[in-house]
């Protein structure tokens, strides 16, 4: 493949690089170390990057100031979000704590929502100006090693496949097979991942503006729990210009135990009265699903061994924290580093699992490990049978005796409603304050 | 329960739900189903988990996949029980699912 790629400093070799995977983390890495002189390639086995890739809707793009500053004015986004909402719902009732900040319409902005397709390829278009050189519709099938068991390269699905470097980043996405095929990963299990699926419904910019009463580009971000027909997960509804995107995510062991498929638990989210005025009418445009690595630190792989680095959802770099939601930016930070750490091992001359520490010492370092160091009970909080079926009910039962007028009887007090409907949740006293104190050890 | 007989829903058949996603096929199956292996099977946790429906059981026993319209997700193989009854790997490069407003 020598004769397609760049030269190596090293005959050897055909190129100082590879870096598997074109989505966010792939092409972070590919600029730091394209812009630190060294030789890339950049594999996507789609036709063009972001065309494998689907999310739950908002980038937290901030990171990229290091990388491209002023990022905003060039990336391709549908709106600014300027209006994030929290939704706790049962079947019949639904409250939201609904925030507006005028401020994230304006640069440097907080989240974006963007079509992957669109902001991948925008981001990919950075790693080839840098001078990495991007190679689609080429699937990496597996990693070549020597002697030693050090990563030296990679096979791909190409006639002239083979294609060796002196290191290797994975990025090759949530199912990460090089990741999983260099042993980095101790259990691959079922109860690590949610699927998430989503409807792209297409209505007027006006009509969406109105029902989610913003303008311009602002947009709005809505997470919902409750609303998925008693499966764990999760649900979302934000807006793009001239869509809006409604989706579920779904815990997999759940999902495959009970007899509702994906599309009927949205089906039935979208007939919500808090939700189907928001949609109605619109036509769908896509349907789409993808993984979502949700178990944070508990599934995290071992992240380099020699010769490779794993990056973005390939290393189980997504934040699933309940009331935070993020990924890209996960995977553009730790797409950055590893090319940062990269270059400094490749400088050393030393690719071995010690010469690459630099890498996740830079992720222990930076919000990509803190974050989730600091979070790491929370998928499981939010995933828990309790969280999931019981609060919401207890919740909206709480809210809606303390707002019914039931004259002429009196107000109850509020430590009267409070213990009722608890014992009507079926939830014990010491598993509330034992969540409670959960909670706030993780979150505060 | 919800409104459900009262909101304007076009109702959307499964099959025009699949059409709006754009699927490259490759002449060649990505996803092989072991169907002998799937007969032992009683749970078929892919036949409900597979966003793209496309584990069908037959009514010898078995299960037909078809990979055609496949998302390349990886749900199947993760929730599936039975040793050996799914080999999966990805579609040939620039061939599969290709999103575009997602």
């Amino acid at each position: 493949m020598s004769d397609r790629t760049q030269h190596a400093a090293n005959p050897d070799v055909d190129v100082d690089v590879i870096v598997v995977g074109a989505g966010p983390a792939g092409s972070c890495a590919a600029i730091a170390l394209a812009r630190a002189g060294f030789s890339v390639v950049l594999l996507e086995r789609g036709p063009f990057p972001g065309s494998k890739n689907m999310y739950g809707g908002v980038v937290y793009p901030r990171i990229l100031d290091e990388l491209i500053p002023r990022w905003y004015d060039e990336a391709p986004v549908q709106r600014w979000i300027t209006r994030r909402s929290t939704m706790v719902m049962t079947d019949t009732q639904a409250m939201s704590i609904d925030f507006r900040n005028d401020a994230w319409a304006a640069p440097p902005y907080n989240g974006a929502t963007a079509y992957r397709p669109d902001f991948d390829h925008w981001l990919a278009g950075h790693a080839e100006s840098a001078g990495a050189q991007l190679l689609c519709s080429t699937t990496a099938t597996g990693l070549l090693r020597d002697r030693s068991g050090a990563v030296t390269g990679v096979t791909t699905d190409r006639p002239d496949g083979d294609l060796t470097a002196r290191l290797v980043i994975a990025c090759d996405g949530v199912n990460s097979f090089l990741a999983k095929d260099a042993g980095l990963y101790r259990e691959v299990a079922a109860k690590h991942y949610t699927l998430g699926v989503k409807e792209t419904i297409g209505l007027p910019k006006e009509v969406i503006d109105e029902r989610f009463g913003v303008r311009g580009r602002e947009g709005v971000d809505i997470e919902i729990i409750g609303c998925t027909s008693g499966v764990n997960g999760g649900g979302f509804v934000y807006t793009n210009l001239d869509t809006v995107a409604v989706g579920v995510v779904l815990k997999l062991p759940a999902l495959a135990a009970q007899q509702l498929r994906p599309e009927q638990i949205i089906a039935k989210m979208k007939t919500h009265s808090a939700i189907a005025p928001l949609v109605e009418g619109g036509e769908l445009k896509e349907y789409s699903a993808h993984l979502i690595p949700e178990a944070g630190l508990s599934m995290m792989p071992k992240l380099a061994t020699a010769g490779l680095l794993v990056a973005g959802d390939a290393a189980a770099l997504c934040l699933a924290a309940g009331i935070w939601l993020e990924g890209v930016n996960f995977a553009m930070a730790s797409g950055m580093y590893a090319g940062q750490a990269a270059a400094e091992a490749l400088r050393r001359g030393d690719t071995s699992e010690q010469g690459l520490a630099g890498y996740e010492r830079r992720l222990t370092e930076t919000f990509v490990l803190r974050d989730h160091r600091k979070l790491r009970r929370a998928p499981a909080l939010v995933l828990s049978d309790r969280v999931q079926h019981r609060y919401p009910q207890m919740v909206a039962a709480v809210v809606e005796r303390m707002f019914r007028v039931d004259n002429p009887d009196p107000k109850p007090g509020l430590r009267r409603i409070l213990a009722q409907e608890r014992k009507r949740a079926g939830v014990r006293r010491r598993d509330l304050a034992r969540d409670g104190w959960a909670g706030l050890r993780t979150f505060g | 329960m919800m409104h459900s007989s009262d909101s304007q829903w076009p109702e959307v058949s499964f099959e025009e739900r699949m059409a709006t996603a754009h699927f490259d096929v490759h002449p060649h199956a990505h996803i092989v189903v072991n169907s002998a292996v799937c007969a032992d099977c009683t749970s078929r946790e892919c036949v409900v988990a597979c966003p793209a429906n496309l584990f069908v059981p037959t009514s010898d026993g078995g299960v037909v996949f078809n990979y055609e319209q496949c998302f390349e997700c990886g749900t199947c193989y993760l929730v599936c029980n039975q040793e050996g009854a799914i080999s999966w790997s990805y579609p040939e490069g620039g061939h599969g699912i290709v999103f575009r407003r997602t």
